[in-house]
């Protein structure tokens, strides 16, 4: 626990999410992420003197998207207002963002509670607006440097209500946010590459309290890990202040995770003034009801569905559909090998299992699952089939995963079928009980433990290739 | 041949018959810069390479290409318009290192039609101010008297066109800056209707309303202009695609049968009389000609004045926020921090009056103020908007000064803002609004400074407003008047 029981923490998120739009919003220039520095620009996005936005539709059709995913209201009569402050990576000094007019409100997104059940997150708005550039600092030459490819990258912002009340929570919901966008093929959600960052507004306030306590807002988590260090070491600096008798500035801190702790950057009383105003150089943007409809059709099945369809039609348990929904990755490999034919639950199994065991201990997200989905089904095939044993079949898919070789071909290669001519079976372990006189007199005494030592030796012998099972029947048979 | 009184449209029609060359028009236009621009200082960049296009539009002329009949007339370009390669200042010290490596839409357009661009025209600074006295390169020169102001913003545009140092220029308008000049000098010049010109290269005042139009010798000259530059850009989403002006309709408007109102409002306080007796004048030769004339009230003018320093001001403030110093123009060698960096670009790199507009506008949109202020603006803007579209349900033209006064002494103006701001009165609310109107020369005043009167006409009408006047300038020569002794120098 990061709080005693006598503090509740509450908690509302703000998401920016990067939209995987070809183009910018605002110009015609890439949003590959990456690339050297300043090469994705045009005098748009750079903003320079006389240049004008057009946008970029996708981003509009992106948004709408994402708000129906999420339950949202979508808001017929839009338009972009702009943000004005001055920081050397906003090159026009002001982001054409939405204040007055958001294309989405009113949704929600379920995820598991803390302590059990479902409960709903309240997502406020969801607002379109543009990314700002970067700043390098060169420590060779002390020199702070701005590269402008991100500028003009399409974002939208997910302003989630005070819902949540544990690290957990929030993590589930960005877990499901990111499964559901990713579904809907609007953004890539890589934490790592910044195409999702979340800002948590946190406060704290005694347990049965109804009013809230003043919130900090934090920024600068990288990773879900880093949410949860972020979110245990801000409530705990909180209630350490008000059980010392201080109290909580409304400010924004930024975590840092090396340190473990975060720090102010800046204090309501000196927060900014935005000088909002109607963006001039964007006409409105209606969005029909036809539109919205069509829209609302082209969606696929999302994962709070497909997790209810999983349990109820698949026979999944509840644990195994949350999670192999949580992934758009894990869901293709899922479905794809269970198109195939492939038994559900035994796929399960084998996603649960194997590919989770190994993506982990390779440091892999599903997003780099590196051998072609198939390959899983044929291999479980095999299983079903009696063609190789379980164990087999682990070895091989550790080769699938390392190399993405075929599981059929590797097991013809290595000659792993299961041996299936009993006489050929029966003819090893002869030679095994004549090499292991003593385990055979100790088995006869009546330890079993002897029997278990046979089984092994056999296997072995027979390198894994024969059913356990019929091995032991015919030790059994052997040793009368 | 006298290229020194041929119209854009005379010259364009000599080039196309081989009367005359494109390059010997430029020579002229040349020698006219080099006789009178000491004098005047309308051009802050004149071009090297002007002889050099001219002879290749000459070519493209000679093979067909070109088939404007504006090909190879010389021509200005006010310095708030992109052009690539070629310094844009906006009469500003912040950008006079800047050269734009793309080209405003408009420049792009005349080009196409053979325009030869002899350089970029002096302005007040980022096109705020009302005398053109306010530029990083100085003041320029009323031609018909070298001690008053030619008018601003687009002064040089229209005091270049006033000396014969271009045949036409392009200007642009955000509450009167081709208007107001263009009455200062004597020459004729149009804002279109917001949304028909392409603002893609215009460097930004006040985005809501700016728009640019030429200015020229005649409402025929602008009629050929307008047609090259009104169309859609995609590159501009507040662009729209219009019928443009039919040239033909212009020169073969007749203004009989037609519905001309006169907002009594627009002749109140304020108004000189001079001023005042000539538009008065002007409209009774309308009425000779046929026309119907009928005054009218337009009680809600008086708020067009503090809402469009409310709306100009703020957009402003938000549009010069990217002159941080920190990608391209004016920043001072030694700085201490980012925070220096700023403060010191942006003090020494902006004039006086756009410091007081840009403050003017970050007042009003700061939270708390944003209701009382912009808010109002807003609504005001609605009303004024309002109010011209019923006054054009019963009438096909407003009439009216363009401005209370001729030109003023230099310096005058300058030490009260406030005045300045008044003397905007009749030309904002139509910025305000987003209608089409120009400034058409209708006589001096006792001082010999030439007087223009407004035509305003519906949205996308301008084909009514410049048939108007090309009407009028059939049977008036005041357009046709030149300041004296520009020939004796």
């Amino acid at each position: 626990m990061y709080h005693t029981p006598a503090w509740e923490t509450v908690m509302g998120l703000e998401v920016h999410v990067e939209l995987s739009t070809k183009t910018k919003i605002f110009c015609g220039c890439t949003t590959a992420f990456g690339g050297e520095p300043n090469t994705h620009c045009c005098p748009i996005c750079i903003g320079m003197p006389g240049v004008l936005p057009s946008l970029n539709k996708a981003v509009v059709e992106y948004a709408t998207k994402a708000g129906l995913a999420l339950n949202c209201e979508i808001t017929r009569y839009n338009k972009f207002d702009r943000k004005n402050y001055f920081y050397p990576d906003l090159p026009k000094a002001y982001q054409i963002s939405q204040l007055y007019l958001p294309i989405c409100r009113n949704g929600g997104v379920e995820i598991e509670a803390e302590g059990g059940g479902r409960k709903v997150i309240g997502i406020h708005e969801i607002h379109m607006e543009e990314d700002a550039g970067k700043l390098v600092h060169d420590p060779a030459t002390n020199a702070t440097m701005v590269d402008y490819n991100r500028c003009g990258v399409p974002l939208i912002e997910i302003v989630s209500e005070p819902d949540f009340r544990s690290a957990n929570e929030v993590i589930r919901y960005l877990e499901k946010l990111k499964a559901i966008l990713q579904y809907i093929g609007v953004s890539d959600c890589k934490m790592q590459e910044g195409s999702l960052r979340a800002d948590i507004n946190l406060s704290v306030r005694p347990a049965g309290s109804e009013a809230f306590g003043t919130r900090t807002e934090m920024k600068n988590m990288n990773s879900f890990k880093a949410i949860g260090r972020a979110i245990a070491g801000e409530s705990a600096r909180q209630i350490h202040l008000l059980e010392h008798g201080g109290a909580v500035t409304q400010e924004t801190r930024r975590w840092d995770d090396d340190k473990n702790e975060s720090f102010a950057m800046r204090s309501k009383e000196d927060a900014q003034d935005y000088k909002y105003f109607p963006e001039p150089d964007l006409i409105p943007i209606e969005i029909s009801e036809e539109v919205i409809e069509q829209t609302r059709r082209s969606l696929p099945e999302l994962p709070e569905a497909k997790r209810r369809r999983y349990v109820s039609e698949l026979g999944l348990s509840e644990y195994d559909a949350e999670q192999i929904t949580a992934s758009k990755v894990l869901v293709a490999l899922f479905e794809q090998n269970l198109a195939a034919g492939c038994p559900a639950k035994e796929l399960a199994n084998w996603i649960m299992g194997e590919v989770m065991h190994l993506l982990s201990e390779s440091g892999k997200e599903p997003e780099d699952i590196p051998f072609d989905y198939g390959s899983l089904g044929a291999l479980i095939g095999m299983v079903e089939k009696n063609e190789i044993t379980r164990s087999t079949a682990k070895k091989v898919f550790k080769a699938v995963f390392e190399e993405n070789c075929d599981p059929v071909e590797y097991v013809e290669q290595h000659n792993l079928k299961t041996v299936t001519d009993t006489g050929a079976v029966k003819t090893v372990i002869e030679e095994v009980i004549a090499a292991n006189q003593k385990s055979v007199e100790e088995y006869k005494s009546g330890k079993e433990k002897a029997l278990q030592y046979l089984i092994g030796q056999s296997m072995r012998a027979l390198r894994g290739k024969a059913d356990p099972q019929t091995v032991t029947a015919i030790l059994k048979e052997l040793l009368g | 041949m006298n290229l020194e009184t041929m119209t854009a449209l005379e010259l364009g029609a000599a080039i196309r018959k081989g009367e005359i060359s494109a390059v010997e028009a430029a020579q002229f236009s040349l020698r006219q810069i080099e006789t009178y621009d000491s004098r005047f200082s309308c051009f802050v960049t004149v071009q090297d390479d002007i002889l050099q296009r001219a002879e290749e539009v000459q070519k493209r002329i000679s093979v067909g290409e070109y088939t404007s009949p504006l090909a190879g007339v010389p021509m200005g370009i006010k310095d708030n318009m992109c052009q690539k390669g070629v310094q844009t200042s906006c009469g500003s010290r912040m950008l006079a290192n800047f050269k734009p490596t793309y080209t405003a839409t408009a420049v792009e357009e005349i080009m196409q039609a053979g325009a030869v661009p002899l350089g970029k025209l002096n302005m007040d600074e980022f096109a705020m101010g009302s005398t053109s006295e306010t530029s990083w390169f100085g003041a320029t020169k009323n031609p018909w008297n070298a001690e008053c102001v030619p008018g601003g913003s687009s002064g040089g545009s229209a005091a270049a066109v006033a000396a014969g140092e271009c045949f036409y220029a392009l200007g642009s308008d955000t509450g009167g800056s081709i208007r107001q000049p263009a009455s200062f000098c004597g020459v004729t010049g149009i804002k279109p209707t917001y949304g028909s010109v392409s603002r893609f290269g215009l460097v930004a005042y006040a985005s809501s309303l700016d728009q640019i139009g030429p200015l020229a010798r005649d409402a025929a000259d602008c009629a050929a202009v307008l047609g090259e530059i009104m169309k859609r850009d995609v590159k501009d989403n507040t662009s729209v695609a219009t019928q443009g002006v039919n040239l033909d309709a212009v020169l073969h408007y007749d203004v009989k049968g037609k519905k001309i109102g006169i907002p009594t409002d627009f002749f109140g306080d304020g108004l000189d009389k001079d001023v005042a007796a000539t538009v008065q004048t002007a409209a009774r030769q309308l009425e000779r000609m046929g026309a119907t004339v009928e005054q009218f009230d337009m009680p809600i003018v008086k708020y067009a004045i503090p809402a469009y320093y409310i709306i100009a001001a703020a957009e402003a403030s938000s549009n010069l926020s990217r002159y941080d110093g920190i990608k391209y123009g004016y920043r001072p060698e030694h700085v201490d921090d980012l925070l220096d960096l700023y403060t010191r670009s942006r003090s020494e790199g902006f004039g006086m009056e756009v410091k007081r507009r840009i403050m003017l506008g970050c007042f009003v949109l700061s939270s708390g103020y944003y209701d009382a202020y912009y808010r109002k603006a807003l609504q005001a803007k609605a009303l004024i908007k309002a109010a011209f579209d019923r006054a054009f349900e019963r009438y096909d033209l407003i009439l009216g000064p363009v401005a209370p006064t001729t030109a003023l002494k230099i310096g005058e103006n300058l030490a009260d803002p406030l005045k300045m701001y008044l003397g905007d009165i009749y030309t904002v609310m139509i910025n305000l609004a987003g209608l089409p109107a120009a400034s058409v020369p209708c006589g001096f005043d006792r001082k010999g400074m030439p007087v223009g009167m407004q035509l305003i006409g519906s949205y996308f009408h301008e084909t009514d407003i410049l048939g108007a006047a090309h009407a009028y300038q059939q049977v008036t020569d005041w357009h046709k008047r030149r300041p004296a002794g520009l020939d004796n120098l």
